[in-house]
C-alpha cells in the first residue's frame, strides 16, 4: 500500500528514474519511516550441539505418528532444523519451558523448515533465526498451537522475514500462539487454503497477522498491537492462487503503530505506521466485531496494488485483480486513531482535511475502483458503523480526496465459517 | 576463477579402475596404490552405512583417492557454486541397467544407481585451503586424486533404492582414509585464501539429509529426492576418459550409452558401437558453459541460473511459492523476475523493488542476493557461505545488458 513512497505516475522506472524514485519523498499513505535498530549479534551462549544433531536425527526417522519431544529448557542451536515427513508432532514442554534460539545460526535459514501433511507443533518457543522462525511449505491437516517465536531485539530490519509461515497448506489451524517482532509478518499464512487463526498475540512485527493469496480464512480472537499493521489481508501477483474469503471478527486491533522497519519492496513494507486492518487487492473480507482503535493512520484501510508502488506494465501476470471487492466492515468498536498518519503527505492530508487537532475517518480507501465493477452490487466496498469513509483519491494523484457519504451504505452476502476437518480442530472452541 | 573441468579435456579418470591402476603402476612411485585389489562397487538396498568404504564407490589410503570397478567420472557443462570447493562426480550401475534419457528431467535411473560427488579443495599453506581454478589436469591424473595436494571434505552419495533416491553426506577424517556419516551434517570452519591471497575464514557446511532434500527435492507435492546434474542439457560435452587404451575425448552422453549407462537418446543405438554424430548431439539440449567467454551472455546466465537455482525455482521445486522460475527454457517475463515484485523476500529485497530490473543490476534483487552470505538473505540459501565473485559478475553484466528498466502501470 505505500500508496506511495514511489511516485511511480507516468514514469519509467528505469536504472535512473528508480534511484530517483528512492530519493523522492513518499506520497500518500506512503510509510517511510525505519527503526533500524541494530541487530542481535552472535550469542555467547553454548551452542547444544549434542541435542540438536538428536533432535535433528529424529525429525530424520520421523514416521507417522511419531512425536518429537524437545525438552525444558533454553537451547541454543546454530543450525536450522528440517522435518519432510508425514504425520509428525514436535512438541515442547510449552512455551515458557522450552525455548529455541538460533541467535548466532550459521545455517538454515529458518529455525523449522517443515514438508509435510498432519504436522502439529506445539509447546515451545522459536527465537532469533536469521530467516523465517517457523515455515510449513505444503502439506495438508497442519496445526500450530502454544508456539511463540519472537525476535527478542526488538523491531529491527535485519531480523527474520516471518514468524508462523504455513504457504501452500490446506487445513491448517494456529492457534494460542504469539509472534514478536519479525521484519515482515508475525504469523503470516500465504497461498493456502482452508485457515484459522485465533487467539493469537501479534506484537512489533511490522505486519501483525497476514492472510495473503489465500482461500477461505477465519481469524478471530486474536490481539494485534504495537504493530505497523496489525491485520493484513492482501493478494500479491504471479502467484498460484488468488485469495478471498477472509473473514477477521472479533479481534483486537490496538495502537499498532510502530515504525515501518520492513524491508523496501516487501509488500509490508508500504503499509503506513498506525494500520489497524488492511484489505489490499483482495476480495471478499468480512471485517466484522472487532475492536479497532488508535492506529494513529486508520483504523481501517482498503487499497488497491496499484497503491503499492510495485504495479509495473511487465511485472503482473495478465490476469491480476489489482482491486479490492466485495469488501464489508460492519459492526466493529472503533475508537480513536488516524489522528498522526504516517508520511509528510498524509499528515498534511489529514491537516488539511481535518484540521491540526482533527483524524481521519475510520476507514481510509485509496480510490481505486475496477470499472467493470461499476453497477455490480456484490463487488462494493460497504461500510457500516464506522465514522466515515475517506476516498484518497488515488486514480487521481489525491487530488480530491473526499469523504464518502453514501457510496459504501450497502451490505454483501456473508461468508460461510471455515470448517476444519476434525485433525485440525480438536481443540476447537465455537467457530462463530 | 574459471570453470571447474574445462570442457573435461584434462581430467583424466578411469572408466574402469583395473585399467586406470595398471597405468598407475607404470610410475614406480606409485606403486603403493597398486597393492589394493579393487572391490566392485556395493549397492547397499537398506539402512544408512556408517562408512563411505561401505560402498566402494571410492577408495582412499590417505595418499591418493580412487575410482571403485565401473565408476564413471562426469562433469557439467555449468556446475552449481560451492564456495569454491572442486568436485568430483561420478556414477555407477548395477550391470545390466541403464538410466532412461530425458529431455528436460534427470534422467530416470535403475535402482541400484550411485551417484558421489566429491568436494575437495586445493591445499594452502598453514593449513588453508585455496579458492583456486579448477584445472583438473593437475587434480585428477590417471584416475587418482593426490592428497598431498588436495584436501577432500566430504562426499555426498545420492542412492536409487526401491524407495526413491536417498542422500548421504560424509565427512572426511583427517586422515583422508575414510568419511563417516554425518546424517545431520556438520560445520567445517576453513580458511580459504583468494587468488590475490587474501585469507578468509568461512564456515563450510555440509547439510543434514533434509538439506540435501532442500536442494534435490525438486517436487515438492511428492516430496521424493532427485539427481540434479545428470540431465541432458548438463552432461552434453566432452570428457577426457582414461581406459586400458589411454585418453581420449568424447561426448559424455555418447560416452554413457557405450558404457550401457544410457538408453533412448534420440537417434542413438545402445551398446559398445553406438555413435551419435556431432549433429545428433548438437540437437540435444545443452547449457552454456557459463565461464566462457565466446558463448552468448544470455545463454551463460541462464545457465548459471539454471544450476544454481532451478532446482527450487521451478514449478514444481519449494521455491514454487516465490513465482521466481529460473528454469532455463522458458522465456524471459515476470517468472524470471523481470520487474517482478518480491513475495516473501522480507530483508532480502535489500531495498530493492523487484527481482530484475532490467539495465539496473545495482536496483536488482537478485544481484543482492547473490551478493550476500547473510541467513535470510542469501540466495541459494544453502551449499554456500561465501559469495561467488565471478557468478556474480555474470548475472550483474547479464542484467545491465537488458533493455527496457520497469515502467508503472496505472488503471
Amino acid at each position: 500500500m505505500n500508496l506511495l513512497c514511489s511516485k511511480t505516475t507516468g514514469r519509467h522506472i528505469g536504472p535512473f528514474a528508480l534511484l530517483t524514485l528512492t530519493l523522492a519523498a513518499c506520497g500518500l499513505l506512503a510509510a517511510c519511516g525505519k527503526n533500524d535498530q541494530p541487530g542481535n549479534g552472535a550469542g555467547d551462549r553454548a551452542v547444544d550441539t549434542q541435542l540438536l544433531k538428536t533432535i535433528q536425527q529424529k525429525l530424520l526417522d520421523a514416521k507417522p505418528g511419531d512425536v518429537v519431544e524437545i525438552p525444558a529448557g533454553v537451547h541454543h542451536f546454530d543450525r536450522g532444523l528440517s522435518l519432510r515427513a508425514d504425520g509428525v508432532t514436535i512438541r515442547g514442554a510449552g512455551k515458557d519451558k522450552t525455548i529455541v534460539s538460533f541467535r548466532g545460526q550459521v545455517a538454515g535459514p529458518e529455525g523449522l523448515i517443515v514438508y509435510g501433511s498432519n504436522f502439529t507443533i506445539e509447546g515451545l518457543t522459536i527465537e532469533d533465526t536469521k530467516g523465517d522462525a517457523l515455515k510449513i511449505n505444503n502439506g495438508e491437516n497442519i496445526v500450530v498451537r502454544d508456539v511463540r517465536v519472537r525476535w527478542t531485539g526488538g523491531p529491527s530490519t535485519g531480523n527474520g522475514a516471518y514468524g508462523i509461515y504455513p504457504v501452500k497448506t490446506r487445513n491448517v489451524l494456529v492457534e494460542d500462539s504469539e509472534a514478536w517482532g519479525a521484519s515482515d509478518a508475525g504469523i503470516y499464512v500465504g497461498q493456502s487454503e482452508n485457515v484459522v487463526v485465533r487467539r493469537c498475540h501479534a506484537e512489533q512485527n511490522v505486519a501483525g497477522i497476514e492472510i495473503e493469496n489465500t482461500v477461505h480464512a477465519d481469524v478471530y480472537e486474536n490481539t494485534a498491537t504495537a504493530n505497523t499493521g496489525g491485520i493484513l489481508v492482501f493478494n500479491m501477483p504471479n502467484l498460484s492462487q488468488k485469495g478471498w474469503g477472509t473473514r477477521v471478527y472479533k479481534n483486537q486491533s490496538v495502537a499498532n503503530n510502530q515504525a515501518n522497519f520492513g524491508a523496501r519492496g516487501t509488500a509490508v513494507a508500504s503499509v503506513p505506521a498506525g494500520s489497524g486492518i488492511v484489505i489490499n487487492s483482495n476480495s471478499k473480507v468480512e471485517i466484522y466485531d472487532n475492536d479497532v482503535a488508535d492506529n494513529q493512520t486508520a483504523n481501517v484501510i482498503v487499497s488497491s496494488y496499484y497503491s503499492t508502488g510495485y504495479a509495473t506494465t511487465t511485472g503482473v501476470e495478465p490476469g491480476y485483480d489489482p482491486y479490492p471487492k466485495a469488501i464489508l466492515v460492519v459492526d466493529n468498536r472503533f475508537k480513536g486513531g488516524g489522528d498522526t498518519p504516517d508520511g509528510l503527505d498524509l499528515k498534511t492530508l489529514k491537516t488539511v482535511m481535518f484540521g491540526l487537532s482533527g483524524h481521519f475517518p475510520d476507514v481510509l480507501w485509496d480510490g481505486y475502483a475496477d470499472p467493470k465493477s461499476a453497477g455490480v452490487a456484490d463487488d462494493r466496498i460497504c461500510v457500516k458503523g464506522a465514522s466515515g469513509v475517506l476516498n484518497a483519491d488515488g486514480p487521481d494523484k489525491y487530488k480530491s480526496p473526499k469523504i464518502e457519504t453514501q457510496l459504501h451504505d450497502c451490505t454483501l452476502p456473508r461468508l460461510p465459517a471455515v470448517e476444519l476437518p476434525s485433525a485440525a480442530a480438536t481443540k476447537t472452541a465455537s467457530a462463530t | 576463477m574459471s570453470v571447474h573441468f574445462r570442457f573435461g579435456r584434462r581430467l583424466r579418470a578411469p572408466v574402469f579402475a583395473a585399467a586406470a591402476l595398471a597405468a598407475a603402476c607404470v610410475a614406480p612411485l606409485l606403486l603403493g596404490g597398486c597393492e589394493r585389489q579393487p572391490e566392485a562397487v556395493k549397492f547397499i538396498q537398506d539402512g544408512k552405512p556408517e562408512h563411505l568404504s561401505d560402498w566402494h564407490v571410492l577408495h582412499s589410503d590417505g595418499r591418493h583417492l580412487e575410482l571403485g570397478t565401473g565408476v564413471v567420472p562426469y562433469d557439467l557443462n555449468t556446475p552449481l557454486f560451492s564456495d569454491y570447493a572442486h568436485k568430483l562426480r561420478t556414477i555407477w550401475m548395477p550391470a545390466g541397467q541403464a538410466a532412461a534419457y530425458a529431455d528436460r528431467a534427470t534422467f530416470d535411473f535403475p535402482v541400484g544407481t550411485v551417484i558421489s560427488k566429491t568436494f575437495y579443495y586445493p591445499k594452502g599453506q598453514g593449513g588453508q585451503v585455496v579458492a583456486s581454478k579448477a584445472d583438473s589436469s593437475h587434480e585428477i591424473e590417471a584416475g587418482r586424486l593426490d592428497l598431498a595436494r588436495y584436501r577432500l571434505v566430504e562426499t555426498r552419495l545420492l542412492v536409487r533404492r526401491e524407495s526413491g533416491w536417498v542422500a548421504l553426506p560424509y565427512v572426511w577424517n583427517a586422515d583422508q582414509t575414510e568419511a563417516e556419516l554425518a546424517r545431520t551434517g556438520d560445520v567445517v570452519p576453513m580458511d580459504i585464501a583468494a587468488a590475490n591471497g587474501a585469507a578468509s575464514h568461512f564456515a563450510y557446511v555440509v547439510p543434514n539429509e533434509n538439506q540435501c532434500a532442500s536442494c534435490h527435492m525438486l517436487d515438492v507435492k511428492s516430496r521424493k529426492l532427485a539427481p540434479i546434474g545428470p540431465k541432458a542439457r548438463h552432461l552434453n560435452r566432452d570428457f577426457r576418459y582414461v581406459s586400458a587404451d589411454g585418453e581420449h575425448d568424447e561426448n559424455q552422453l555418447a560416452h554413457l550409452i557405450r558404457v550401457g549407462y544410457l538408453t533412448g537418446v534420440p537417434g542413438a543405438q545402445a551398446g559398445p558401437n553406438a555413435t551419435l554424430t556431432q549433429a545428433e548431439l548438437d540437437a540435444l539440449p545443452r547449457n552454456a558453459d557459463w565461464s566462457d567467454p565466446k558463448a552468448p551472455l544470455d545463454a551463460r546466465a541462464r545457465a548459471y541460473l539454471d544450476v544454481n537455482c532451478s532446482h527450487c525455482h521451478s514449478p514444481t521445486g519449494p521455491a514454487n511459492t516465490t513465482a521466481l522460475n529460473l528454469e532455463p527454457f522458458l522465456a524471459p517475463d515476470a517468472h524470471l523476475g523481470l520487474c517482478k515484485p518480491p513475495v516473501a523476500a522480507g530483508k532480502g529485497t535489500g531495498d530493492r523493488l523487484f527481482d530484475i530490473v532490467p539495465g539496473a543490476p545495482d536496483e536488482s534483487i537478485m544481484l543482492y542476493r547473490l551478493a550476500s552470505t547473510e541467513g535470510g538473505v542469501m540466495m541459494p540459501e544453502l551449499g554456500r557461505t561465501t559469495v561467488h565473485r565471478e557468478g556474480l559478475a555474470l548475472i550483474r553484466a547479464w542484467v545491465a545488458a537488458m533493455s527496457g528498466g520497469c515502467v508503472a502501470a496505472h488503471p
